[in-house]
C-alpha cells in the first residue's frame, strides 16, 4: 500500500456567514407563521401566481419542440458546469480583447470592494442600477450606501421596493407583495417632487416613477448591471428586460460595471436561440420579452467607454463540487418554479429570508451560503420548506429535478447535524420495521390508541406532531390491520368468494 | 397473473379497508394474491425526510419479500410508496447498499405499479364491474400525477364505474398540503394548502373524494372531518371494489 498522502482537496468556500442576503434571521416555520396572516400578500401572490401560470402554460404550449428546447437549455447548462473553468478564461480573453477589464471575485465582500473602487475611481458619488439578483445577492446598494455612494434602482418594482427600504419578494415580480395603494403612498413619501395630486391609478404611477428616473438617466455617469447570459466564445454580455430602463443603463452613462455570477457563462453565441425562447416564456409569459440588450466590451464613440465585467463566485464552486447539487447552478432565474409552487403561492418570497425564495431559492441558497449545523442556521430549514410536489420540476425550462435536489439537501443536512431526536426515532422506526415480527406486535400496541379515541378519532397529538392535529382529525387505529384480517377467516373468505366471483362470471361468460 | 401485494405501513396498519379493496378486486378479477407476511415499509418516510442510511434494511427488505420470480407483479394502493419503490430505493442502495442489493432493487423496481398502472397498463382492464352510485371528485395526487406520470388511468377506470357521478375537482393538479414530515415540520402552510383544497372538494358538491393515495386522504380527509364539511375520503380501490351485489355503503365509518 502506497504511504503517500495525495492529500483530499479542500472544499471551496461557500458565501461568507453575515455577509449579503443569503440567509433570513429565522427559520422558514417561523417567519412563514407570519407571512401566512398577511392577507394582502395572500390575495395578490394567489391572483399573480394564478394569471402567469396560464400565460406561461399558454405560451409553452403553442411550441411543437417545447421538450426538445428544455431538452436542448439542459444539455447546455451541464455542458457549461462540466467545463465552467475553461469557459469563464475564454470569457475573460475575449471581454478583454473587446476593451473590457475583468475582476474576479471569489465572494460577495469581495465583488462589492471590487464594485465600490471602481464607481470612486470615476468620481461619481452615485450609480443607476439595471435589477440584478447578483448584486442583490452580495447586497451591493447597502454596501455603496455605508460608503456615500447611492444606488438608483431602476427597474420599476425594485424601485418601488428600495424606496420603501424593503426586500423584494420575488425573483422576477420583486413587488408582488404590493398593492397599488401601498405604491401610491410610498411614491408621495419617497419620491422628491411628486405630484401631491398623484392617485393609484398604475399609469400614473408608473409616469411618477417614470419622470423621476428619466432625469437620473440622464445626469448619473455609472451604470451597475447583472447579466443574464455572457458568451465565452465572443464576450458579448446580455440582460433581458421588459420596461427599457435596462437599456438606457447600458446606453447613456460613460461607465458600465457587470456583476455576473459565474454560472452565467454560456459556450456559443448560437446558444441564445434556445434560452431566449425558454426564458421570456417561462418567466413572464411572453414569447419575448421587450428588450434584449447585448453589448462587447466597448464600442468606440458609442455607449459607455468603459466596461468592467464582475466575476462572482460566492459559494457556486462550493456547489458545483457537489456532484448532485451542481445541477442547480444550470437555473436561469426565470421564475416559473416559484409561480408553480403551492408553498410560495402561501408563504411570499420574505420567508424564505433570500434573494432567491421558492423551490430553487430552497435549494440554491443552502448551496451558496451553507447549512450552518452548529448555529441552528435558518437556511437548514429550507429544504424542508417544500411538499415535494414536483410541480416545480415540470415547470422548469432547464429541468432541474427541484424535489429530489430538497431530498438531497435534506440528506445533507440530517449527516452534518450529529445526533438528533428526528434521527433517533427514524432509526427506531426503522430497526422496528424491518423486523416483521416486531413491526406486528408495534402494530397491535398501535391498538391501545383505540382507548383514548372519541367518535373514532384520536384526541389533539402532543408536540412535535400537535401542528398536524391543530386542523385534522386523526382516525383510530382500526380494530385489525389488514395482515390480522387478511389470517382471519373472516378474510379467507372473502377472498375466497372474491376468486369464486370470478370463476362464475367466466362460466356465465362462457355459457353465453 | 400472480400478484404480489404491497399493503404499505400505513394501510395495513391504520387503513385496511383500501388493502381490503384492491386484495378483493384483484382476485374478483381472476389473479392470485400473494402477501409475502415479512413485509413492511418501503422506507418513503425516511428518504423523504433526508434519512438514507436508516432505510437501507427497509429498502432490503422489500426486495427480499418480492424479488422471488413466481411473484409477476407487485401493486400497492399508494402513488407514493410506488414512486418510492421504483426512484428512491435504487438511491438508497447505490448509495448505502452492496451489489446484491442493487441488483435486488432493480429487480423489483421493474415489476413494481401502483393500482391504476396495474389494472389499466398491466392487466389491460378499466371497467372492473364496479358500482358507486354517488357523486364522487377524484385527487391526483402529486407522487402519482408528477413520479408515476399515471396520466388520466385512474379517472377512465373511474368513468367506467356504473352510476357513478364523477365531477371535475377544481385545480385538481395543486398539491393537498401534506407532503409527509412537511405536514408536521410546515403545519401552518400545509393547512393553508389543506384549506384551499377542501374548498375546491366542497365546491363540487361531491359526497367523496378519492384518490390513490391513503396518505394524502388521512389529510384531506382529517380536514374535511374537522371542519364537518359533509364530504370524506375514500381510496380509489374502495369505490372499484363496491359492486351491486355487494355496494360500499357510504355510511359506514370512513375505513
Amino acid at each position: 500500500m502506497s504511504a503517500t498522502f495525495l492529500g483530499m482537496p479542500a472544499t471551496p468556500p461557500r458565501s461568507p456567514y453575515g455577509t449579503g442576503n443569503l440567509r433570513g434571521d429565522r427559520k422558514f416555520p417561523a417567519a412563514a407563521h407570519d407571512e401566512l396572516r398577511n392577507e394582502q400578500l395572500r390575495s395578490n401572490l394567489g391572483r399573480a401566481t394564478h394569471t402567469i401560470r396560464a400565460k406561461r402554460l399558454h405560451v409553452t404550449g403553442e411550441l411543437p419542440d417545447w421538450e426538445e428546447l428544455r431538452d436542448a437549455g439542459s444539455a447546455i447548462k451541464t455542458d457549461t458546469m462540466n467545463r465552467l473553468p475553461e469557459l469563464l478564461e475564454e470569457l475573460e480573453r475575449n471581454v478583454t480583447a473587446r476593451g473590457g477589464t475583468v475582476h474576479w471575485a471569489r465572494d460577495g465582500v469581495e465583488a462589492n470592494e471590487i464594485v465600490a473602487r471602481l464607481v470612486r475611481e470615476t468620481g461619481s458619488d452615485e450609480v443607476i442600477k439595471v435589477k440584478s439578483m447578483a448584486t442583490q445577492e452580495i447586497g451591493l446598494n447597502e454596501h455603496l450606501e455605508s460608503l456615500g455612494i447611492t444606488a438608483h434602482e431602476t427597474d420599476l418594482a425594485e424601485l418601488i421596493v428600495q424606496l420603501a427600504h424593503d426586500k423584494p419578494s420575488h425573483i422576477l415580480v420583486p413587488a408582488i407583495h404590493r398593492n397599488r395603494d401601498e405604491i401610491r403612498e410610498i411614491f408621495l413619501k419617497e419620491i422628491p417632487g411628486v405630484d401631491p395630486s398623484l392617485d393609484n391609478v398604475p399609469a400614473h404611477l408608473a409616469g411618477a416613477a417614470r419622470a423621476y428616473l428619466r432625469e437620473k438617466f440622464m445626469t448619473t455617469k455609472v451604470a451597475v448591471s447583472g447579466a443574464n447570459f455572457g458568451i465565452a466564445e465572443t464576450g458579448t454580455l446580455s440582460v433581458v428586460e421588459s420596461e427599457g430602463n435596462g437599456r438606457m443603463c447600458l446606453t447613456l452613462p460613460d461607465t458600465l460595471i457587470t456583476v455576473m455570477g459565474i454560472e452565467k457563462v454560456l459556450p456559443r453565441y448560437q446558444d441564445l436561440e434556445v434560452f431566449l425562447q425558454l426564458l421570456p416564456r417561462s418567466s413572464t409569459g411572453e414569447r419575448m420579452n421587450p428588450y434584449t440588450s447585448m453589448w462587447t466590451g466597448v464600442t468606440p464613440g458609442d455607449g459607455p467607454q468603459t466596461f468592467h465585467l464582475v466575476l462572482l463566485d460566492n459559494g457556486r464552486t462550493a456547489a458545483l463540487a457537489d456532484r448532485i447539487g451542481r445541477e442547480a447552478l444550470n437555473c436561469i432565474r426565470c421564475s416559473a418554479c416559484l409561480n408553480v409552487c403551492p408553498v410560495y403561492e402561501r408563504a411570499g418570497g420574505h420567508a424564505y429570508g433570500s434573494t432567491y425564495p421558492g423551490p430553487i431559492g430552497a435549494v440554491l441558497t443552502p448551496q451558496l451560503a451553507g447549512m450552518h449545523a452548529a448555529k441552528d442556521d435558518p437556511n437548514s430549514s429550507l429544504p424542508y420548506a417544500s411538499s415535494l410536489c414536483g410541480a416545480c420540476f415540470d415547470a422548469c425550462p432547464v429541468k432541474i429535478d427541484i424535489p429530489s435536489l430538497l431530498v438531497e439537501l435534506r440528506h445533507q443536512h440530517t449527516e452534518q447535524s450529529g445526533t438528533t431526536a428526528e434521527k433517533l426515532a427514524m432509526k427506531a422506526a426503522g430497526a422496528v420495521m424491518s423486523r416483521p415480527k416486531v413491526y406486528t406486535a408495534a402494530q397491535k400496541a398501535s391498538r391501545l390508541g383505540r382507548a383514548l379515541a372519541r367518535d373514532g378519532k384520536l384526541p389533539a397529538l402532543p408536540p412535535p406532531l400537535n401542528g398536524w392535529s391543530d386542523s385534522r382529525d386523526t382516525p383510530a387505529p382500526p380494530k385489525q390491520s389488514f395482515r390480522a384480517w387478511l389470517a382471519s377467516a373472516e378474510g379467507a373468505a372473502a377472498m375466497r368468494e372474491a376468486s369464486a366471483e370470478h370463476t362464475r362470471d367466466q362460466q356465465q361468460e362462457d355459457g353465453k | 397473473m400472480r400478484i404480489g401485494l404491497f399493503a404499505t405501513c400505513l394501510g395495513d396498519t391504520l387503513f385496511p379497508e383500501a388493502v381490503k379493496s384492491t386484495a378483493v378486486l384483484l382476485a374478483r378479477l381472476g389473479h392470485e394474491v400473494v402477501f409475502p407476511p415479512g413485509q413492511t415499509c418501503c422506507g418513503q418516510m425516511h428518504v423523504n425526510t433526508g434519512y438514507q442510511r436508516e432505510p437501507v434494511p427497509l429498502v432490503r427488505n422489500f426486495a427480499d419479500q418480492f424479488g422471488d420470480a413466481s411473484i409477476d407483479a407487485v401493486v400497492m394502493p399508494s402513488g407514493s410508496c410506488a414512486g418510492s419503490v421504483r426512484h428512491q430505493h435504487e438511491l438508497v442502495a447505490e448509495r448505502y447498499g452492496d451489489a446484491a442489493l442493487r441488483a435486488g432493487v432493480a429487480t423489483v423496481r421493474a415489476k413494481t405499479y401502483e393500482l391504476s398502472e396495474l389494472l389499466v397498463d398491466v392487466l389491460d382492464v378499466t371497467d372492473v364491474g364496479a358500482y358507486f352510485p354517488h357523486r364522487v371528485t377524484y385527487h391526483p395526487t402529486c407522487h402519482s400525477l408528477r413520479m408515476l406520470r399515471v396520466g388520466d388511468k385512474p379517472l377512465r377506470l373511474l368513468r367506467a364505474v356504473d352510476s357513478i357521478d364523477l365531477v371535475e375537482l377544481p385545480e385538481a393538479d395543486s398539491c393537498c398540503g401534506f407532503g409527509g414530515t412537511f405536514a408536521v415540520k410546515n403545519a401552518e402552510t400545509s393547512t393553508a394548502m389543506l384549506q384551499d383544497k377542501m374548498r375546491n372538494v366542497t365546491s363540487t358538491g361531491a359526497a367523496v373524494c378519492t384518490a390513490g393515495d391513503s396518505s394524502c386522504l388521512m389529510h384531506i380527509g382529517g380536514g374535511l372531518s374537522r371542519i364537518k364539511a359533509g364530504a370524506r375520503t375514500l381510496h380509489l380501490a374502495q369505490i372499484l371494489s363496491s359492486t351491486r351485489t355487494s355496494p360500499y355503503v357510504l355510511t359506514e365509518a370512513a375505513r
